[in-house]
């Protein structure tokens, strides 16, 4: 069985000049797989994560004809019912944790929070098993930071409390929102490693979305191309150079490459017709 | 600190009445005067008389009241409490009603209840506090009678409980006379609503400002991915963020309710200081105003460091 | 649109265009877009309309009103609303309440555009001098602004009036003291914030001195925000002017001044109501109108938090 399955997810916002469709018929499945999401700005990527977690409120509106994690539709449920599926059936890690971590509460406080809404704990256990993860982090001195306040706390270390905080009350699937974007480039290499561990060692699911081909493409195992809320090309990730659509050619062509003498970077053309075809099925 | 004192000294002395006069009489002699004048210090160099005003101020000495005779500080410590009860009481009803008018009107954003909370507040920011309070006590004490009416206390509780904080709400608890809490509840309740009516139109605002803030972070985001229920996700996460500022404005509101109380107590015959300087003022009793604006002004920069201090104190980022 | 055209711009066209032609043109485009979008909010423009019967109001007071409003009419006191002649009713000296409000707006509008025009400028004055001359002038100013923002404004107003004499010209000035420091300390912030601008290095590069840079750059762009407040400011103002008022410290009897109205009108409320509320409601709705404009204004100029 899959970890997720999402058939015809449509993603719509209404505006002052008429209905913005943000998502238009995606479709795709998850197995314990690393599946990567690429796309420019307004593709589309991260309105769809989030749909997947029915975190899109009105006026926007979200409709699939099935949406199921391990088989259970999600779509049907309520906003209770999907409340104990967030956290700790899916979680999602998001891009800067200077704002995504709250402020003013102890790092420490939000992951035992993060524990104690799915689990019944005692408050010493609760601690117990937030240190644990903050070592499975690969946080040195978890005492330390589990005292700490998230601005106290480096861009990599934030990074790594959020993913300890997602992953703490063992989620199946994990979607992660351009979660290096705001990172140096020396510290991501660092953090994904980490959460590709987490990911293995657990046996999850993990979404990686990001702009960044090359990144995705070197740490995925099958990788979706999302342009205009559609999804243009999936491909396997070490076959991506065979890739068809022309717009997979034009980001591969537009990356600089340091074994291939280039005169000059090709301009990424886009095509307006790529809108209008239909979305191609990310089912594996 | 040293500025406020240096302006009411201006003040006082710029006032064109003379002080002397008011003291001695208009009949007195020559020399009855000049004995006055030297008496007050009034032959002095200006600098000197502002050093000895401040130092004066330091030691609690405010002078004697050009009026009746009394130590001013006296008269302050009488009235003051007066007006404290009225601004404690109505910063009260401002918080514990607008903090959580505020939060609602956020969340529920065009609602009814934003619409009423806004209508409420524009009501607030353009109605003339001492019109209200008069019609007012017009409708509630005078066609309704629901309310007692002015002063503190009716005429048979006045000095019944025996002073302690010197205010009386408070005071006949201590003393537990519940017949003297009862009727002096009734009577402080129409001024203390009034305001904290105004107290609530200003912090309910201030807070749907904050929040609308605070629920467009990603942080509020990350609370919802955890599955926390959207009441905890509000009131502890949201609000929990907003705490500094709102502390801020409380402190803010607590000195317009001080200002405001001038006006109110006059309306109420409410004898707390904002009378006290307004009668004052009106006789022309220097030393009065001079000493009552101290006070006030005093409060007002204490207002501010206290919560410039608990700003400090509660805020993680400012350590 | 080329010269050559034959057909003529209608005035509407030209106040819409997309490529100015001057930089005249382009200023009423600004000043007409922003007029659009402020039409389009009911309530401000409820705002304005209010306002504008205010001025019309105070301008026609002879022709409009029906009595004149220092005429007394001993035998006809107190008389209540709807009565013969006297729509609002008379007051305790039986003076006509519907004149005497009339007659009132002028005296309002008259104390509202003295401080309008006196507490920004000098706080405007204050203000970008401290924050583009730096240093100890600077802390100077500030530390004089300071002082006046620590002390309750109507308590500090009660005092000046108080030290300077009753009468309208003093409450305007002891209102205009009271009402000045804030402005001093927007224009100071908005001062520090363009003073580091490049382009003001670059002006200052063609050798504009100090004087040219403050009043042909920096004030410009602290107009609007000014503007804003001062409308804003502007309820809180009537309300102290009708608060100075009421306690006698204002414009002196029979000056039909509407917090004095209310004052006279004490005394009488238990079973003469008419007398202290009617000029309260004016007061009320004039107040709300500057509110309503104010709100209107600040979404056009200044959309930081939205309003609903």
């Amino acid at each position: 069985m899959n970890l997720l399955d999402v058939e015809n997810l449509w993603v719509k916002f209404p505006t002052r000049n008429g209905v913005f469709d943000a998502v238009r018929g995606v479709s795709f499945t998850l197995g314990q797989e690393r599946l990567g999401i690429v796309g420019e700005s307004g593709s589309g990527k991260s309105m769809t994560g989030r749909a997947i977690l029915r975190l899109i409120r009105p006026p926007g509106q979200v409709t699939a004809d099935r949406i199921a994690v391990e088989g259970d539709d999600i779509m049907a449920m309520s906003e209770k019912e999907m409340r104990s599926v967030r956290g700790q059936r899916i979680s999602m890690v998001m891009q800067d944790p200077k704002f995504s971590l709250n402020p003013v509460m102890r790092v420490g406080d939000q992951i035992v929070e993060a524990y104690a809404i799915h689990a019944k704990s005692t408050k010493a256990d609760a601690k117990r098993k937030a240190m644990e993860m903050l070592e499975a982090v690969s946080i040195r001195d978890p005492e330390r930071v589990y005292r700490s306040y998230p601005h106290e706390l480096s861009g990599g270390m934030g990074q790594r409390v959020m993913i300890a905080m997602m992953m703490v009350p063992d989620p199946r699937i994990l979607i992660a929102d351009e979660p290096t974007s705001a990172l140096d480039v020396s510290v991501q290499t660092q953090v994904l490693r980490i959460m590709d561990k987490l990911v293995q060692e657990r046996g999850m699911g993990l979404i990686f979305i990001s702009h960044d081909l090359n990144l995705v493409s070197s740490f995925c195992d099958r990788v979706l191309i999302m342009y205009g809320g559609r999804i243009v090309e999936t491909c396997v990730a070490d076959k991506l150079h065979e890739a068809q659509h022309p717009y997979t050619r034009g980001l591969l062509n537009s990356l600089p490459r340091l074994d291939v003498k280039q005169e000059r970077l090709a301009v990424l053309e886009r095509d307006a017709t790529w809108r209008d075809t239909d979305s191609v099925s990310g089912a594996r | 600190m040293l500025g406020l004192l240096f302006i009411t000294f201006i003040i006082g002395r710029v006032m064109p009445v003379d002080p002397v006069l008011s003291i001695v009489g208009e009949s007195a002699s020559k020399e009855t005067y000049d004995a006055a004048y030297k008496a007050i210090g009034l032959d002095k160099p200006l600098i000197v008389q502002f050093a000895t005003y401040i130092w004066d101020v330091i030691t609690g000495d405010f002078g004697v009241s050009l009026l009746n005779a009394r130590p001013v500080a006296d008269d302050i410590k009488r009235v003051f409490p007066a007006t404290l009860e009225l601004a404690t009481l109505g910063t009260l009803i401002g918080v514990f009603v607008g903090v959580p008018l505020g939060v609602i009107a956020a969340v529920k954003r065009g609602s009814w209840i934003d619409q009423i909370a806004r209508v409420l507040a524009l009501v607030g920011y353009s109605m003339p506090i001492f019109w209200l309070g008069l019609v007012s006590l017009l409708v509630f004490y005078g066609i309704l009678g629901w309310v007692g009416g002015p002063g503190r206390v009716g005429i048979f509780y006045v000095d019944i409980v025996p002073e302690v904080t010197g205010m009386i709400l408070v005071d006949s608890i201590l003393d537990r006379n519940w017949e003297v809490f009862r009727d002096a509840l009734s009577h402080i309740i129409l001024p203390a609503l009034l305001l904290g009516y105004y107290s609530l139109a200003y912090i309910s605002r201030m807070t749907r400002s904050f929040m609308l803030e605070q629920l467009s972070s990603e942080y509020i985001t990350t609370a919802r991915v955890k599955g926390l229920s959207e009441r905890a996700v509000i009131w502890r996460h949201a609000l929990g963020n907003i705490k500094v500022q709102l502390i801020t404005v409380i402190a803010l509101s607590y000195a317009g309710l001080l200002e405001g109380s001038v006006l109110t107590e006059i309306i109420f015959a409410w004898p707390g200081i904002g009378s006290y300087i307004t009668t004052a003022l009106l006789s022309a009793d220097m030393n009065a105003v001079m000493g009552g604006t101290v006070v006030v002004g005093l409060v007002f920069v204490c207002l501010n460091i206290f919560s410039d201090l608990l700003y400090k104190y509660f805020d993680p980022r400012a350590k | 649109m080329s010269h050559s055209d034959a057909t003529k711009q209608t005035l509407r066209e030209w106040l819409l265009t997309d490529t100015p032609q001057s930089r005249h043109q382009a200023r009423m485009v600004a000043l007409y877009q922003g007029w659009l979008s402020f039409s389009t909010n009911t309530m401000a423009m409820f705002g304005l309309g209010i306002l504008i019967c205010l001025g019309l109001v105070a301008l026609f007071a002879p022709l409009i009103s029906p009595h004149d409003p220092f005429a007394q009419e001993l035998g006809n006191r107190l008389q209540p609303l709807w009565s013969e002649g006297h729509v609002f009713g008379t007051d305790s000296l039986g003076r006509d309440i519907l004149s005497r409000l009339i007659y009132g707006s002028r005296i309002t509008l008259y104390i509202v555009a003295l401080v309008a025009l006196i507490a920004p400028v000098a706080g405007l004055l204050v203000g970008t001098v401290a924050g583009y001359s730096g240093g100890w002038l600077d802390v100077i100013l500030m530390r004089i602004t300071d002082i006046f923002l620590a002390f309750p404004r109507l308590v500090l107003a009660l005092a000046f009036v108080a030290a300077l004499g009753a009468g309208i010209e003093n409450a305007v000035l002891a209102i205009s003291l009271t009402a000045w420091p804030p402005y001093a300390r927007i224009a100071r912030a908005e001062t520090l914030t363009i003073r580091n601008s490049d382009y003001i290095s670059a002006v200052k590069l063609q050798g504009a001195g100090a004087t040219r840079i403050v009043t042909k750059h920096i004030w410009p762009l602290c107009i609007s925000s000014l503007i804003v407040r001062v409308t804003l400011d502007m309820a809180g103002i009537i309300l102290a002017a009708a608060g100075l008022g009421f306690l006698g410290l204002g414009a002196q009897p029979p000056s039909p001044e509407w917090g004095a109205m209310i004052s006279e009108g004490r005394r009488f409320i238990l079973d003469h109501w008419w007398v202290a509320t009617i000029p309260g409601l004016a007061i009320f709705t004039v107040s709300l109108a500057f509110n309503l404009l104010g709100d209107g204004l600040r979404d056009v100029l200044d959309p930081k938090d939205g309003g609903s």
